[in-house]
């Protein structure tokens, strides 16, 4: 008999991050599909919000204090790992943020069992647990399980729903875990984070701006036109709330010391050493290439290009619709109508 | 002054086409040993950060320690010793995404036991925060684990050390968003992302001076034991991307512009 054990860390103001909810559905199903007891495990300052949101769920195992209030490793796996303990688990599941997964791997060496990553969806299958995940950069798929215990999963974001039942009082046990000196050796000092007004990568959006080399090459007049190419983005960006991508080829040019967009990052970067993105939409504009940058949106529902290439390998085969035509001058239009 | 240890693996040439298949040995690809590699993307990330930490801090020293087939590192490694100067620890074993990261875990621990004059105290483990074949992003975390370091970072684009050999890292969070955190020194893992620096040009003169460490290491590395069957894989499969693209031309830039438009709103 598996136990199932939801771990997670709690924000500062006692809640779970949306990425969490979802891990959490993951491993309610999975414990619905395998007749298992599912158990919650929250560390952080205080999880009173947390545990109650969560209290239909099943037990909750709680590690708190102002040590593990921050995101750092050495107490994040410390935390992990006692829960882990208290609940007897033999599945742990958490979702693939950069806290959790960053210490969850930790956690399950000290445990002595095994971890997988980012996988995008559990199930159960002829009474087993089947995890299903993306190898080299989702370029294929595979669906795999394990004889070790535990076996600890990171759940990506977007691949369930958010749990969204009713709170109520939970029963929480108290988990100790000493903080000792050589645990606290990492503070954290700040959190850099642009402005609102200033975003322009928004994981819950529901587009994706693919913006590609293109932008800055020369136009139909043989001159490149990077600053207008920049405020027709931004503008798009802002006006319609949509995530901005960028492909390596572009994002790489301020490296080489051409004139790129000042606002573009390795943060924005997405395809086969980038990030792949989850959104429903996805438009991209002057991009071009082959299976490295189509990896970037294997994870976008329903894609449209914008390009003067209608063979474009980014967008046939890989794009519900390719417009053939002049970015800048659709992308002003696009603006122009939005207000 | 610090040693960096870089683990780093080959992976195929991101413009290859992948096709999985299954061998005797488990999952792999088609024609693997064909495929042209390269060293892992963001692993070389952490390898010319460390190059730059340390020719920075005099005294430091970089190995560069990787698990894959000897005759394909020793290809990788004509290129990938150009770019900067480290010695390399070789464990001979599978380079595919398929393996265990435990597994591969366990023998990097191996090869970096193995290191005469390391200095636990000064270590500082670098590697790619996830791998462009695995992508297991747990790796050096559980590396981190058999080593005893417990500061451990990830999705980290810069860092910055004191006069006094504290560390100061900017990793990646959500939202664009960077959490920078202080630590009070080495021992520590660092996980790169993109790094701050461009892949250095090819300096043949380095080269030369890595290769003559190169050759030995190749000829004197142990076979890594690796489990195959640490996973039992159900199924691998290329995911159906194939679409039907329609594809519009000669039409005017006020009907493109409504026709998005109403998709983004819809």
């Amino acid at each position: 008999m598996e136990t199932i054990l939801f771990v997670s860390p709690v924000a500062a103001d006692g809640t779970l991050a949306k990425a969490s909810l979802e891990a959490l559905t993951c491993a309610k199903t999975l414990a619905e599909g395998l007749g298992a007891p599912l158990a919650v495990g929250l560390y952080g300052a205080d999880v009173a919000p947390a545990a109650a949101a969560v209290a239909a769920c099943g037990p909750v195992f709680a590690v708190t204090g102002e040590a593990f209030a921050a995101s750092r490793y050495a107490t994040d796996v410390a935390a992990m790992e006692a829960l882990a303990a208290a609940a007897a688990a033999t599945i742990v599941i958490a979702a693939d943020d950069s806290r959790a997964s960053r210490a969850l791997p930790g956690a399950a060496a000290r445990l002595g069992g095994r971890i997988d990553a980012h996988v995008t969806a559990v199930a159960a299958k002829d009474g087993a647990p089947v995890a299903t995940r993306g190898y080299y950069r989702q370029r294929m798929a595979a669906e795999l399980t394990r004889t070790a215990r535990p076996w600890c999963l990171t759940v990506s974001g977007g691949c369930y729903a958010a749990y969204d039942g009713a709170p109520g009082q939970a029963a929480v046990t108290a988990v100790a875990v000493a903080v000792t000196e050589a645990m606290t050796r990492t503070t954290v000092k700040a959190i850099v984070a642009p402005s609102a007004d200033e975003q322009t990568i928004r994981p819950d959006a529901a587009t994706l701006f693919v913006a590609g080399a293109g932008w800055t090459k020369k136009q139909a007049d043989g001159v490149p036109h990077v600053t207008e190419a920049g405020q027709l983005i931004l503008g798009f960006l802002g006006k319609a709330k949509a995530s901005l991508g960028s492909s390596k080829s572009l994002v790489d040019m301020g490296g080489e010391g051409e004139s790129v967009l000042p606002f573009l990052t390795h943060l924005h970067q997405v395809g086969q050493t980038g990030a792949t993105p989850r959104h429903p939409k996805g438009l991209a504009t002057c991009c071009h290439g082959e299976e490295p940058h189509v990896v970037g949106w294997r994870f976008i529902t329903e894609r449209r290009a914008v390009n003067l290439d209608a063979s474009c390998g980014w967008a046939q085969g890989k794009a519900d619709v390719l417009y053939v035509a002049d970015a800048f001058e659709v992308m002003r239009k696009i603006n122009e109508l939005l207000g | 002054m610090f040693h960096i240890v870089v683990c780093g693996g080959i992976v195929p040439d991101p413009l290859q086409t992948l096709e999985p298949v299954k061998g005797p040995a488990g999952w792999g690809l088609k024609n693997e040993l064909m495929l042209p590699s390269i060293l892992d993307p963001w692993a070389s990330h952490a390898l010319y950060e460390a190059a730059h930490l340390a020719k920075s801090a005099p005294g430091s020293k970089v190995w560069l320690v990787s698990l894959g087939p000897k005759a394909k590192l020793q290809q990788v490694m004509m290129t990938v010793a150009q770019k900067a100067p480290f010695e390399l620890v070789v464990a001979d074993g599978p380079a595919g995404g398929f393996v265990d990261s435990f597994e591969v875990a366990e023998a990097l621990f191996a090869a970096i036991s193995g290191i005469a004059g390391l200095d636990a105290s000064k270590l500082l483990l670098f590697g790619g925060w996830q791998s462009a074949s695995r992508g297991s992003g747990s790796t050096l975390q559980l590396l981190g684990e058999k080593l005893g370091i417990v500061d451990q970072f990830q999705g980290v684009d810069k860092l910055t050390v004191g006069a006094d050999g504290s560390l100061e890292v900017m990793e990646r969070i959500e939202g664009g968003a960077y959490q920078i955190s202080a630590c009070a020194g080495a021992p520590a893992v660092l996980g790169w992302a993109t790094g701050e620096l461009p892949e250095p040009p090819n300096n043949p003169q380095v080269g030369m001076a890595n290769m003559r460490l190169v050759m030995p290491a190749l000829q004197k590395a142990k076979p890594a034991a690796i489990n195959a069957a640490a996973i039992d894989y159900q199924s691998v499969t290329l995911p159906a991307q194939k679409r039907e693209t329609r594809v519009v031309k000669d039409t005017p830039v006020d009907d493109i512009a409504k026709e998005i438009i109403a998709w983004l709103q819809s």
